[in-house]
C-alpha cells in the first residue's frame, strides 16, 4: 500500500473526474444513436480517435487551439453525416446486428487509415499555453487543462440536455426514441432527425478525442481500447439511458483512477469485475429499462 | 455451362458434406502457396466453425471468441512449457478443458443479457482475460508471449510419431478437425440442433414451445468455445509459441470477419472464409503495408451488398442470391 497522503488522494478523484467526463461524452452519442435508431456504433471509438489526430493536423495549420476545438469535431461530425447517409441508411431494417458488424468493418478500416495518412508511430499534442500551467486549489495543485476539459464536458452536456428538452427538433428526437412509427405518421420526416442525431453523436465523440490528445497521446488503437470501457458504462448504466451513462460514467471513470492509485496492475480489469456485479445484481442496467431492443 | 456445373457441385457437397470436407482437405496442402498455409486454413477453419455454431445457427453474435481461441493455446502451450507435461494428448485436452470451462463461466454472464448487449459482454469479458494474461507474465509470458513450447512426438498405440514435418503435422490437425466437423454435423442434426435455429429464428417461439431456451444457449455457447479452444490448442503447437494478441480483440475480430466471408449459418462458410481470408492476407501483405484497411471494406461491402457470404451465395437456390 502507498503512502496515502490527501491530496494526493484528492488529485486522483479530480483525474478520475476527467476520464470520467471523456467516457460520458462517448457514451452520451452512443445512447442517443442507440435510443433513436437501435445502431451500436461500433466504430464510435474510431471517431474518438480521429478527433485526435484530426485536431493534431488542424493545431499545425491554424496554431490556435480555440479554432481548433471548434473545426476538428465539426469536421468529424461531417463525416459522421457521409457514413449514416451512404451506409448505416442501408441496413435500417434488417438485424440490429448488421449495423453492428458494418460499423465495427470501418471502425477496422479507420485504424488502418489512420496509419496510413499519419503514420504508425503515436502522436503527441500539447494543450495550449494559456491552459499548460497547474493552478492551485488551496488544498493541492491540479494542472488547469484537466479542470477546463471538465468544464467543457459539462458545458456540452447542459448544451444538449436543452436542446433535447427545449427545441422542436430534440422534441422530435425524443418523440422518435418512443415511437419512431407514430412520428412518421404525424407526417415528420425521421431521416434527416436520423441523419442529424448520428452527426452530433460522431461530434461529440470527435470532441472527446480531441480533448484527451492532450492528455492521453494520440494513436490508433486509442478508439478500440476506449469503445470497450464504453461497452461496460452502457451495461452498467442501461443502454438509451442518458442518466444512466452520466452516472456511470463517472462512475467508471473514478474506479479506474482510483485503482490506478492503490494498485495499477488491477485498473484494467476491475472494470470488468464491476460489470459482472452489476449483471449479476442488475441485469438490465442501474437506469436501464430491461427488453430494451433485445 | 460453367454455372450449371458449379451448382451441381455445390449440391453435391451440401448432401455429402463429411466425405466433401474429407476429399478436399486431403488434398488441400498441395493446392496452397505453402503447406503451413493449408494448416492455418484448417485451424482458423475450425475457429470459426466454432464460431459460426453460435452466431450462424443460434443467432447470438459474439465479439469475444479469441477468449476461448486463446484459453485453448494458453492452456496447450501452459501445460508443456510450464507444467512440463510430455503427452500431446493431454496438453490438447488441457487446452480443450480450460476454453469449455472459460466458456460455461462467460457464457452464464453474458447470457444474462440479450442482442446487442451479448455481443458487448462477449468482447468485454474477452478483453478481461487478455488483460489478466498480459499481467500474469509469470505464467503466460505476458507481453513477450509464452515462448518454448516443446513439440514432442504423438503417442500413439504401439508408436509414436514426430509432427515435425509440416506434412505431418497437417495431416495430424486434418483428422482432428474432420472429427470436430463431424461433431458438428452430429450435433446440428439433432433434435438439440433444431432447437438452436428455432431459437435463432424466433426465440419468443422457442420458449412458447416450452423449451428452456437459456440452459440451450448456454450449451450452444460451451459447444461453440470448445470448438474455438481446440483450434487455440492446435495452434500453440504449430507455433510453439503463444502470442499475448491471440487473446486480443484482433483475434476476435478475425473470426467475425472469416465467418462473415464464408457465409454465416452454412456449414462450410466458415472454411471457405478462412481461407479467403487467410489467402488474401497473404498475397496482399506482399504489396500492400496497410492490408488490414483492404479487408475492412472488403468486410463492409459483404455485409451491404452480400449478406449470405461466399458460400451461402453460391448454395442459395435459384433466383434468391
Amino acid at each position: 500500500m502507498p503512502d496515502v497522503s490527501l491530496t494526493a488522494l484528492t488529485a486522483q478523484v479530480f483525474t478520475g473526474l476527467v476520464l470520467g467526463g471523456i467516457l460520458v461524452l462517448l457514451a452520451i452519442g452512443l445512447s442517443l444513436i442507440f435510443g433513436l435508431m437501435t445502431v451500436v456504433n461500433f466504430a464510435h471509438g474510431a471517431f474518438y480517435m480521429l478527433g485526435a489526430y484530426v485536431a493534431f493536423s488542424v493545431m499545425g495549420l491554424t496554431k490556435n487551439f480555440w479554432a481548433t476545438l471548434v473545426l476538428a469535431p465539426l469536421v468529424v461530425g461531417s463525416l459522421g453525416l457521409l457514413v449514416e447517409r451512404f451506409l448505416i441508411r442501408r441496413l435500417y431494417g434488417r438485424s440490429p446486428d448488421d449495423p453492428l458488424l458494418l460499423t465495427f468493418g470501418l471502425s477496422l478500416a479507420m485504424v488502418e487509415g489512420v496509419k496510413l495518412l499519419w503514420g504508425k508511430i503515436g502522436l503527441t499534442v500539447d494543450p495550449p499555453k494559456q491552459l499548460a500551467a497547474a493552478v492551485d486549489l488551496g488544498f493541492m495543485n491540479f494542472p488547469i487543462y484537466r479542470l477546463f476539459v471538465i468544464a467543457v464536458t459539462a458545458a456540452v452536456l447542459v448544451a444538449l440536455w436543452l436542446f433535447l428538452e427545449k427545441t422542436n427538433v430534440g422534441l422530435i428526437i425524443r418523440a422518435g426514441s418512443r415511437d419512431a412509427l407514430m412520428v412518421r405518421a404525424l407526417g415528420l420526416n425521421l431521416n434527416r432527425v436520423w441523419l442529424l442525431v448520428f452527426g452530433i453523436g460522431i461530434g461529440m465523440a470527435g470532441l472527446a478525442g480531441v480533448l484527451a490528445g492532450p492528455m492521453r497521446g494520440v494513436y490508433a488503437e486509442m478508439g478500440v481500447e476506449i469503445i470497450i470501457e464504453c461497452f461496460v458504462v452502457v451495461v452498467v448504466g442501461g443502454m438509451g439511458s442518458l442518466p444512466g451513462a452520466i452516472v456511470a460514467g463517472l462512475l467508471m471513470g473514478e474506479i479506474v483512477s482510483l485503482t490506478t492509485f492503490f494498485a495499477p496492475r488491477l485498473a484494467e480489469i476491475v472494470v470488468f469485475v464491476v460489470m459482472a456485479v452489476v449483471l449479476l445484481v442488475r441485469p438490465s442496467g442501474l437506469f436501464g429499462e430491461a427488453g430494451l431492443a433485445e | 455451362m460453367i454455372r450449371q456445373a458449379l451448382r451441381r457441385l455445390t449440391a453435391w457437397v451440401t448432401a455429402h458434406p463429411i466425405v466433401a470436407f474429407i476429399v478436399f482437405f486431403a488434398g488441400f496442402p498441395f493446392l496452397v502457396p505453402y503447406q503451413s498455409l493449408a494448416t492455418q486454413v484448417l485451424i482458423f477453419g475450425l475457429f470459426a466453425l466454432g464460431f459460426n455454431l453460435l452466431y450462424g445457427y443460434t443467432g447470438l453474435l459474439s465479439f469475444g471468441h479469441a477468449a476461448y481461441y486463446g484459453l485453448g493455446a494458453y492452456g496447450t502451450g501452459i501445460a508443456l512449457a510450464k507444467l512440463k507435461l510430455t503427452s500431446l494428448w493431454v496438453a490438447l485436452g488441457l487446452g480443450f478443458g480450460a476454453a469449455m470451462v472459460g466458456g460455461a463461466v462467460v457464457g452464464f454472464f453474458c447470457l444474462r443479457r440479450r442482442g446487442i448487449y451479448f455481443a458487448m459482454l462477449t468482447l468485454a469479458f474477452a478483453q478481461m482475460l487478455y488483460f489478466i494474461a498480459f499481467h500474469a507474465a509469470d505464467l503466460t509470458g505476458g507481453d513477450d508471449g509464452l515462448r518454448g513450447i516443446p513439440l514432442h512426438p504423438l503417442g500413439l498405440p504401439g508408436m509414436s510419431l514426430s509432427l515435425r514435418h509440416p506434412l505431418a503435422f497437417y495431416f495430424f490437425s486434418y483428422v482432428l478437425v474432420v472429427l470436430a466437423v463431424a461433431a458438428l454435423k452430429r450435433i446440428l442434426d439433432s433434435p438439440f440442433g433444431a432447437v438452436l435455429q428455432a431459437i435463432r429464428e424466433n426465440s419468443d417461439r422457442a420458449v412458447a414451445c416450452g423449451y428452456d431456451i437459456n440452459r440451450i444457449k448456454l450449451l450452444s455457447f460451451v459447444f461453440s468455445a470448445s470448438f474455438a479452444g481446440l483450434a487455440g490448442a492446435l495452434d500453440a503447437l504449430r507455433l510453439t509459441v503463444v502470442p499475448v494478441d491471440s487473446l486480443y480483440y484482433t483475434t476476435s475480430a478475425q473470426v467475425v470477419i472469416m465467418t462473415l466471408l464464408g457465409g454465416a449459418g452454412t456449414f462450410f462458410g466458415p472454411f471457405v472464409g478462412a481461407a479467403t481470408f487467410l489467402v488474401l492476407a497473404d498475397r496482399l501483405s506482399l504489396f500492400i503495408e496497410f492490408w488490414p484497411l483492404v479487408i475492412g471494406v472488403i468486410f463492409m461491402a459483404f455485409v451491404l451488398f452480400l449478406p449470405r457470404g461466399i458460400w451461402g451465395t453460391l448454395t442459395a437456390p435459384e433466383g434468391q442470391r
